[in-house]
């Protein structure tokens, strides 16, 4: 049964997509309970995953019994383990709060969107915790195309903005492939153990360098990595509000994975930072993001492509972190993750309930009467900006702490003075949009007045995971120390 | 030369892989970013193929005239059943894109990635 | 090291967390002012009383210690009551319980909105400048300051005016990029010592620095503190921030935020840095540089306002920088007189904002151009005004006159007779732009004033004891709280 601990999820999963489809169209809400009960059994046994492996150590899975590298293999190891429990536990809040979001904005739509969503989180799940490339390849497009699929049930320009993610995200993933090719000629193995092994040998092949920059420049685009970020703005906005916040909160952190996996795991820090220092790129290119980002959120109009932008900026400080090659770094990267995953979560489910109370979530019409219609929700959005500024003592704090440690670790200086600067900038923006909420009264009383569009209350279901969201993060910075001290450091790649 | 003729499979992949990019990039018309998006995929599906090939081996179907510890005179068949799986999610990805011009069709009437992104504009403002 | 004698005490705690229960009470109590205005008072005694509890322990050397939490590898959320917390708290939560009747007398004389606001952000402030007070490490200092910039915000927007709302944002402007000064420089600081522990005689004493290490880092904590302490250029919040309510000005802005800067700087100069290291790199020049004209600026700029509350602001300035100055000097008697200065410019600012608030209210008057002649409707207002004027000026027996009388006698020790000249224009120049004032007031014909009366007596009371405390204290510094016994083995300490 142990051994079988890391398919669960996946089966659980496959099982709930294929599930969903059968029931009929009358029996619409079905479909949510089950996505909802789908993902709480995953999120359960992700708890017990990571319980499990800081206790007991790795878990490997064979496929069919085909021992590696010839079969295909599931690795759970802290590292994977984690950012299981990550996504899985944030999927699992969102998804409660998208059952009445849902059933306004897609109506009769809602079989389709929870099975799909299931694949999504299938493919998801499977990148993380797969140890084969090619495993890898196969569930990342997986996910993406559940993805695109997602996002077209929307409106509006939705589809169009769906499919220039599909052109780019097909892109990424044939660049990853590519690499793949030019890494699997050179060394003859597709299992990233194995290739931990092989790839010292090969130190000087200069097949290597290609295929890790083309390998690095795939699972950037899926990353969104500036200035491969060019399909998340769109993509972010025009999609239905909790598409926004699944794939916000989780999409770009999944990847994130799969570039530590790539850098440190498999091609080593040495060679990342020595032999080819992409490290060196990924950082100018992540402080460029993260200035790029924090710039352009400043001068949006409308909430949600603000949080697009600002989310490239936060992928920023991730990219940052992984470059910085440092223990220091490694813990702010993987903190951010986990914390970033929780704010921009917490952000846009902020978005989906105004979107439903007022029909709009565009900055300028904020006013006054929208505070004091939704006290609750514009407490937790101010949690959660408080938190992306990076003020004590919640969660950004502290990642943005050991960022800046790395940094000077590093005496990386301009790195240091980009992650401060940022702050300032995020504090632009967030405190924009306070100001409007808790002070602006608007110039027409008819605006005021026409603050509710929906008849009845949120209800709890929307305002219980965004206020669960918001302690979180308050939990998450204070109780920091004890994911570091306990998983995160435990998945420190070796010769950090 | 041998530089050029040696390698004549890395240069047509190549060739196509660029083709397959300047149309994603420069055409307007979305079915043709499609056909150019299958082409890129092609070109690298043909790279991992050609990875398989060897010199005076032949297809890894048991032949009864090499016998079968002489792996060397097979060529690999992995690379071409991963492809198989490429293939398919080549298929997949061409399925969805197809779902969404038919939506981004009904939605624009029309197919011009210029005209749809003129559109969008003037909706959002 | 120093051979303090310590104990666990959760005391500290406590007091800082008294007020922050307070604040849930409250906001439920919105709808009952007198239950809401008795929760304010009875947080206020109650964390006077834990504060004061902690006083006798002190006076026989012991210090009441407590690590709360671990929020980095290493390092501690920690409160540490040593005798210069000791001395900063009592300070603050006994000038609390004045602001907390005066606070009440002036809402409902003025008929503020947003009472409960004011007085949840309130206790938050508070709150936070105890754990500043407390702070036994740079990371627990910053958690608290930042605390204490978010608790501000709302108290300085209070008016939701156009001029409040632009004070607000040039608030937040100086204070954010402060606290990233102070978190780079923190980090910094790490990096060269491995600890953050505030240690009497500095930390970086024992650690080799080169000026190319030394002159930044300081001028980067310069930066961090120097904005909340009001050091020129950094002080241009200050007066901006005057749109707030008398009471938030009165204790915030001349007593808790304020102060906290000049606390953070001296905890800086002599917890951090120390006086060897000071001396060595020539960093006490550069303090006493921008010290000495900060204090001769603000008082020329005071001499042209005509606001009383910009001019009251400017002064603030002026005082804020004897402290600093007091430090910069690096003599014992210097940091007595600094140290002690701390707590007589706290009660004689507040009994000037306070006298200021009871024009106000009383009789909407903001400009000393109309002050005219009120001293006969208003004598015991204006009564405690000149107490207040008298012993900013230096003038016994108020308790001006003794730490300046200290200040002097550091300047002498450390043979800088320039500064000894500083301080004496500056006594001068005090006595230039306040006694004016009570010349108008008692000696000048009134206009319009038929039919006014005193102010009401929540204000006028608290008013009359921080003044009739000023001149106790003038007469006996050691009453009741061992002011001067404490600020004495503080500036030995430092010295040791």
């Amino acid at each position: 049964m142990i051994k079988n601990f890391p398919v669960i999820i996946p089966a659980i999963y496959l099982t709930a997509a294929l599930l969903i489809p059968l029931l009929r169209s009358r029996h619409e809400r079905y479909a949510h309970s089950i996505a909802l009960s789908a993902v709480f059994a995953a999120a359960l046994v992700s708890i017990n995953n990571i319980y499990y492996v800081i206790n007991n150590g790795t878990i490997h899975y064979h496929f069919g019994g085909w021992t590696p590298p010839i079969g295909i293999e599931y690795v759970l190891d802290p590292l994977s383990a984690f950012v299981v429990f990550v996504i899985n536990s944030v999927v699992f809040f969102i998804l409660i709060h998208a059952v009445k979001v849902n059933a306004i904005e897609l109506h009769s739509k809602e079989i389709p969107y929870y099975s799909v969503v299931m694949l999504m989180m299938l493919g998801f799940n499977g990148m993380i915790m797969t140890g084969d490339f090619f495993n890898l390849f196969v569930f990342l497009e997986i996910s993406s195309l559940s993805v695109y699929g997602l996002m077209a049930m929307g409106d509006r320009g939705s589809a169009f903005a769906s499919f220039r993610y599909l052109l780019l995200g097909t892109i990424g993933a044939s660049f990853f492939l590519l690499g793949l090719g030019f890494l699997y000629m050179v060394s003859g193995s597709l299992n990233m153990s194995d290739l931990k092994e092989i790839i010292p040998l090969l130190s000087n092949s200069p097949v290597l360098i290609i295929a890790l920059t083309l390998m690095v420049t795939g699972v950037g685009i899926k990353m969104a990595v500036f200035p491969l970020h060019g399909w998340l703005p769109d993509a972010y906005t025009l999609a239905s509000s909790s598409t926004s916040a699944l794939i916000a909160a989780i999409g770009t952190k999944v990847s994130a994975y799969v570039m530590i996996r790539i850098l440190f795991f498999v091609f080593g820090v040495e060679y990342v930072t020595e032999i080819f220092p992409v490290t060196l790129v990924l950082g100018w290119l992540g402080a460029a993001g993260i200035i790029y980002g924090s710039i352009l959120a400043i001068a949006q109009k409308e909430m949600k492509s603000m949080l697009a932008y600002s989310s490239v900026a936060q992928i920023g400080y991730i990219t940052l972190g992984i470059s910085m090659a440092n223990p220091l770094g490694f813990i702010g990267a993987v903190l951010h993750i986990i914390n970033h995953a929780f704010m921009k979560g917490a952000l846009f489910l902020v978005a989906a309930n105004l979107r439903i109370r007022t029909g709009h979530s565009d900055i300028s019409r904020l006013h006054k009467v929208c505070a004091k219609k939704m006290p609750v929700t514009m407490a937790c959005f101010t949690v959660a900006a408080i938190s992306m500024i990076g003020l004590p003592p919640v969660a950004g704090f502290f990642s943005k702490w050991y960022l800046v440690l790395g940094a000077v670790d590093n005496r990386q200086w301009i790195f240091m003075g980009v992650i401060l600067l940022s702050s300032l900038l995020n504090a632009v923006y967030f405190f924009r949009i306070i100001e409007n909420v808790y002070i602006k009264s608007s110039d027409s009383d008819e605006e005021m007045k026409s603050c509710t569009l929906a008849e009845d209350e949120p209800g709890f279901s929307m305002i219980g995971p965004l206020v669960l969201f918001a302690m979180t993060l308050l939990l998450l910075g204070l109780f920091n120390v004890y994911i570091v001290n306990n998983i995160i450091l435990l998945m420190m790649p070796p010769g950090l | 030369m041998e530089f050029f003729l040696g390698h004549y499979a890395y240069w047509f992949i190549i060739v196509l892989l660029c083709i397959g990019l300047y149309t994603i990039m420069f055409k307007r018309n979305l079915v043709k970013k499609l056909i150019g998006l299958s082409i890129f995929q092609s070109s690298i599906i043909l790279f991992w193929v050609s990875s398989a090939s060897k010199w005076n081996a032949t297809v890894p179907i048991y032949d009864s005239a090499y016998s079968i510890e002489n792996t060397a005179n097979y060529i690999n068949p992995l690379p071409h059943t991963l492809m198989l799986t490429a293939i398919v999610v080549g298929v997949a990805t061409l399925g969805v894109a197809f779902a969404l011009f038919v939506l981004v069709y009904k939605r624009f009437k029309i197919l011009n990635e210029d005209v749809i992104i003129q559109e969008m504009k003037s909706e959002s403002e | 090291m120093n051979n303090e004698m310590s104990y666990i005490s959760y005391v500290p705690f406590l007091a800082v967390m008294v007020s922050l229960a307070a604040v849930p009470l409250i906001i439920l109590s919105d709808k009952k002012p007198n239950l809401r205005e008795s929760w304010t008072l009875i947080a206020a005694f109650v964390k006077f009383a834990l504060v004061f509890s902690l006083v006798p322990a002190a006076m026989q050397g012991y210090t009441a210690e407590v690590n709360l939490l671990e929020i980095s590898p290493g390092i501690h959320l920690a409160l540490k009551a040593d005798q210069f917390g000791i001395f900063f708290a009592l300070i603050a939560s006994g000038l609390w319980i004045f602001t907390s009747f005066y606070s009440i007398g002036y809402v409902r004389g003025n008929s503020e909105k947003k009472q409960t606001r004011y007085f949840a952000s309130f206790a938050v402030c508070l709150s936070s400048t105890i754990g500043v007070a407390f702070s036994a490490n740079l990371l627990t200092f910053i958690v608290f300051y930042e605390i204490l910039t978010i608790a501000t915000y709302p108290l300085v927007i209070h008016k939701e005016t156009p001029e409040a709302i632009s004070g607000g944002r040039k608030y937040l402007a100086y204070t954010l990029t402060a606290g990233l000064c102070l978190i780079a420089a923190s980090a910094w600081v790490y990096d060269l010592t491995g600890t953050l522990d505030f240690a009497a005689g500095g930390i970086l004493n024992h650690v080799s620095l080169s000026p190319s290490v030394a002159v930044p880092l300081f001028m980067l904590f310069l930066a961090g503190v120097g904005v909340k302490a009001g050091i020129m250029p950094l002080h241009g919040w200050l007066p901006s921030a005057m749109v707030a309510p008398t009471p938030v000005s009165a204790l915030l802005h001349a007593v808790a935020v304020v102060k906290s800067g000049v606390f953070a700087v001296i905890r800086v100069v002599g917890f951090v840095f120390g006086p060897n290291v000071m001396e060595n790199f020539n960093l006490n020049t550069i303090l006493a540089a921008f010290a000495g004209t900060t204090i001769i600026l603000a008082s020329l700029i005071a001499l042209k306002q005509d606001n009383l509350k910009a001019r009251l602001a400017y002064s603030t300035v002026g005082h804020l920088s004897y402290i600093v100055l007091g430090a910069a000097l690096l003599t014992e008697a210097g940091f007595l007189g600094g140290i002690l200065h701390i707590a007589t410019h706290a009660t004689m600012k507040i009994t000037l904002f306070f006298c200021a608030g009871a024009i106000y209210v009383n009789l909407h008057r903001e400009n000393i151009s109309q002050l005219d002649g009120i001293g006969k409707i208003m004598p015991w207002t204006m009564g405690a005004f000149t107490i207040g004027a008298m012993g900013l000026a230096g003038v016994p027996p108020v308790n001006g006159f003794l730490s300046k009388w200290f200040l002097a006698l550091g300047a002498l020790e450390a043979d800088k007779l320039f500064i000894l000249g500083i301080f004496i224009i500056s006594g001068l120049l005090n006595a230039a732009y306040f006694f004016p004032i009570v010349h108008r007031a008692f000696f000048k014909e009134g206009v319009n004033l038929e039919g006014y009366g005193e102010a009401p007596l929540f204000m006028v009371v608290p008013l009359v004891c921080t003044a009739v405390f000023s001149v106790i204290l003038g007469l006996d510094p050691d009453l009741f709280f061992n002011f001067y016994q404490f600020a004495f083995e503080i500036a030995n300490s430092l010295l040791r």
